[in-house]
């Protein structure tokens, strides 16, 4: 394979959080810590030199192995509620849905708020892009119901409205989804790609060379992923990696294979990359069969939502949900259907460690 | 002449090709006029359909896309995205395209859609070929506009071409009847990659098919094209059952497929399967799209393909790319002598008389009855 790679991974695990928590005693505004800290003191040993023992003890030390880092885990919180969607086409208890969602980012994020916890998402200042899908009609897009949630909980974390982008490929399949298209600057926006163009210069990464939305390299600094938890007829399944496809002005040429390695490589393509922060995939009414369309005969009641910042994670997660539910109603698993979503692992793998997909590496909370 | 005759001689032809040049810039407006159902695929149960235009058969859900980006999945039916839906018109010499066998010395009228059934990392077009149709602009064309627009340009042909024909085969096919009928020949510039019956249908309506054979090996067709070998091949052959004129372009990328094995594999493949007379044309490659690394395939390579093509029998072999090299004129195979002189897109003389050449009778193969055009 031809390798015109003209980007480097960065190493797993990610670096810490930009904003990691203030510890106790040192005042952050809007819940964002800016300092570094307490400066280090220099400290003047009074007997500089030293004994035998200690050199001995020193050079031993040195040469001995250094014990082995312990990667952190990659959290993917699962938030349900039984009660949250209805039967039949109604849409979800929008007060439970809030519930539901305030649960899961203030576990992801161990905050002592929900909006703490946002606050941790994005800054005031920063314009924050909300990535749909909605190629499935209102059938199986991106709930509405959700995209208000986070929109109401960004807003009561100090984003204003017109610093939040809704987005998706196209035009019509936001309208489809139930979106009310709108490019007005002074509220929530609502726009495709094909509204908003597309860069002229070619991204590359590996296998993958494309225009990436506007959207996304220049109206956005921070984009929250809200994929949907579903089956996918020639990629196995379709959550969070594979819905920044979005973001790519030519995503049917990348889905031969399973999508292996194209979805890990589109998720290399550096503004992807750099500001995608968190993942929060609606499972309210997952399909396990039958995707991407929407099929009712295949969808069932999950209720809830999985997040993550670790996209691989959750990715993993989603996948054995949906093989679960498929060996629960008899139905063959995807790798002897010859579409097991293998790009999940090769986005967890040297070249492209975009997060873990080991079992033992992921922390799964449900609540 | 007066001053008023002067003014409409000098200014009139100026007035109509500003009128066609407003004429092919108007964007298009109304998706719905391009679409159009597809002609080639089958339903699947739960609304999906796969296509069978090219060997590739995607298998497409609802609101989906094919690999080609510009046939579209709506409730069960499968459309073309693209019919009349012109995103590039040249007029271009047929040395362009290149068909050297072809009328040589005339002019053809070329257009193209957005799409392609492959992904060659070297594309020279890939703004077009990699695009969907609403992410170019485009000009409404239907067939009969055409037809027209290449009769009032004096060209002996309309060449479908820049992309890939393949993925606007429907409207390829209905613009060459409306060329046929008003005396315009067409011409298909084709990486290949087609199934066979839609291939049979082209081939009634087309006069002349040049095929982009990318290499000679499995692997790169699936590294560097991500297609298939086998099925080009395929359609090679079946073209030559068909009685389409066909010649061959085979552009030498430094490193990738330009090994002697793989130039004398071809050669031999070629006689055996289409005969020595097929015109077999070695192009320098420029560094363009995915593949800038590497560098302008060199002049001696170009001339080592040619001279192993030659050894193993073939008859007319042309360097392409390099204006002024002597191997793109044509040579009689029997006296030598020089047939058609070329340089670049240039036609500079042709010693022809009714397809055979002027010095020893012997039959040159090709069309040649576009000469009168000269």
């Amino acid at each position: 394979m031809i390798d015109n790679s003209t980007c480097r991974a960065s190493p797993w695990p990610p670096a810490p959080d930009p904003w990691p928590p203030a510890p106790p005693g040192v005042i952050t505004e809007l819940g964002l810590l800016f300092s570094s800290g307490r400066p280090r003191e220099l400290r003047m040993d009074r007997n500089p030199g030293t004994s035998r023992r200690n050199l001995l003890r020193a050079c031993f030390a040195a040469a001995l192995p250094a014990p082995a880092a312990v990667p952190p885990k990659s959290r993917v919180v699962i938030s349900r509620d039984p009660s949250l969607h209805p039967p039949g086409p109604r849409s979800p208890d929008s007060a439970r849905l809030l519930t539901v969602l305030d649960r899961a980012i203030q576990s992801l994020y161990d905050a002592d708020s929900p909006i703490a916890a946002w606050k941790r998402i994005a800054r005031p200042t920063e314009v924050v892009g909300l990535k749909v899908n909605c190629l499935s009609g209102r059938g199986n897009s991106t709930n509405t119901v959700l995209v208000e949630a986070v929109c109401e909980r960004l807003q009561q974390a100090g984003i204003p409205r017109a610093n939040i982008v809704v987005w998706d490929r196209l035009n019509s399949d936001l309208e489809a989804a139930g979106f009310p298209v709108s490019s007005r600057q002074d509220r929530i926006r609502y726009i495709g790609n094909d509204a908003a163009g597309y860069e002229t210069d070619l991204a590359i990464y590996g296998s993958v060379g494309s225009l990436l939305s506007t959207t996304l390299t220049r109206t956005c600094d921070a984009v929250v992923n809200l994929p949907v938890l579903k089956d996918h007829g020639i990629v196995g399944v379709t959550m969070a990696l594979k819905n920044l496809f979005g973001a790519i002005n030519n995503p049917n040429k990348y889905h031969t294979n399973a999508g292996d390695p194209y979805v890990a490589d589109v998720n290399m393509l550096p503004p992807i990359r750099q500001k995608v922060r968190l993942t929060i995939c609606d499972a309210i009414a997952p399909q396990y069969e039958g995707g991407p369309s929407y099929m009712p005969q295949w969808s069932w009641p999950f209720n809830g939502i999985l997040t993550s910042r670790d996209p691989v994670a959750l990715d993993y997660i989603g996948w054995r949900i949906i093989e679960q539910k498929r060996a629960e109603k008899g139905i063959e698993p995807l790798r002897n259907l010859k579409r097991e979503p293998a790009y999940i692992a090769t986005a967890a793998d040297p070249q492209h460690r975009l997060g873990t997909n080991d079992p033992n590496l992921i922390e799964k909370v449900e609540i | 002449m007066d001053r008023r005759a002067f003014l409409k001689t000098a200014t009139l032809p100026c007035l109509a090709a500003c009128a066609a040049e407003r004429a092919l810039a108007k964007p298009a407006a109304n998706d719905a006029q391009f679409t159009i159902e597809a002609r080639f695929y089958e339903k699947l149960p739960y609304k999906k359909i796969k296509c069978k235009l090219c060997p590739r058969e995607c298998v497409i859900d609802d609101h989906e896309r094919g690999y080609c980006g510009v046939r579209e999945n709506r409730g069960g039916t499968y459309y073309s995205l693209v019919y009349s839906r012109v995103c590039a018109a040249h007029v271009d010499p047929i040395e362009k395209k290149p068909l050297f066998h072809f009328a040589p010395g005339t002019m053809a009228f070329s257009i193209a859609t957005a799409g392609c059934n492959v992904n060659c990392k070297m594309c020279q077009n890939w703004e077009i070929s990699q695009s969907r149709p609403e992410q170019v602009e485009n000009t409404y064309l239907p067939p009969k506009n055409v037809a027209a627009l290449a009769q009032q340009y004096h060209c002996y042909s309309i060449a479908y071409t820049y992309s890939e024909p393949v993925v606007f085969s429907e409207y390829v096919m209905d613009t060459a009847e409306a060329g046929r009928s008003s005396g315009v020949k067409s011409v298909v510039i084709s990486g290949g990659y087609i199934q066979e019956e839609p291939l049979k249908q082209l081939c009634r309506r087309v006069d002349a098919i040049k095929v982009d054979l990318k290499a000679f090996s499995d692997k790169f067709y699936k590294e560097v094209v991500n297609g298939e070998l086998k099925p080009i091949l395929d359609t090679l052959v079946s073209i030559r059952k068909l009685g389409t004129w066909n010649e061959i372009v085979y552009l030498v990328i430094p490193t990738l497929n330009d090994s002697d094995q793989e130039f004398k594999s071809l050669a031999r493949w070629v006689k055996t399967e289409l005969g020595p007379d097929v015109p077999l044309h070695f192009s320098q490659f420029h560094p363009e799209y995915l593949l800038k690394n590497l560098p302008l395939t060199p002049v001696p390579t170009l001339e080592r393909a040619k001279a192993i093509c030659d050894a193993e029998g073939l008859h007319y072999v042309y360097i392409g790319n390099i204006p002024g090299n002597p191997a793109e004129n044509t040579y009689c195979p029997k006296c030598r002598r020089v047939l058609v002189e070329r340089v670049g897109f240039e036609v500079r003389a042709i010693h022809l008389n009714r397809g055979k050449c002027q010095y020893c009778q012997q039959v040159i193969p090709g069309v040649w009855d576009g000469l009168l055009h000269l």
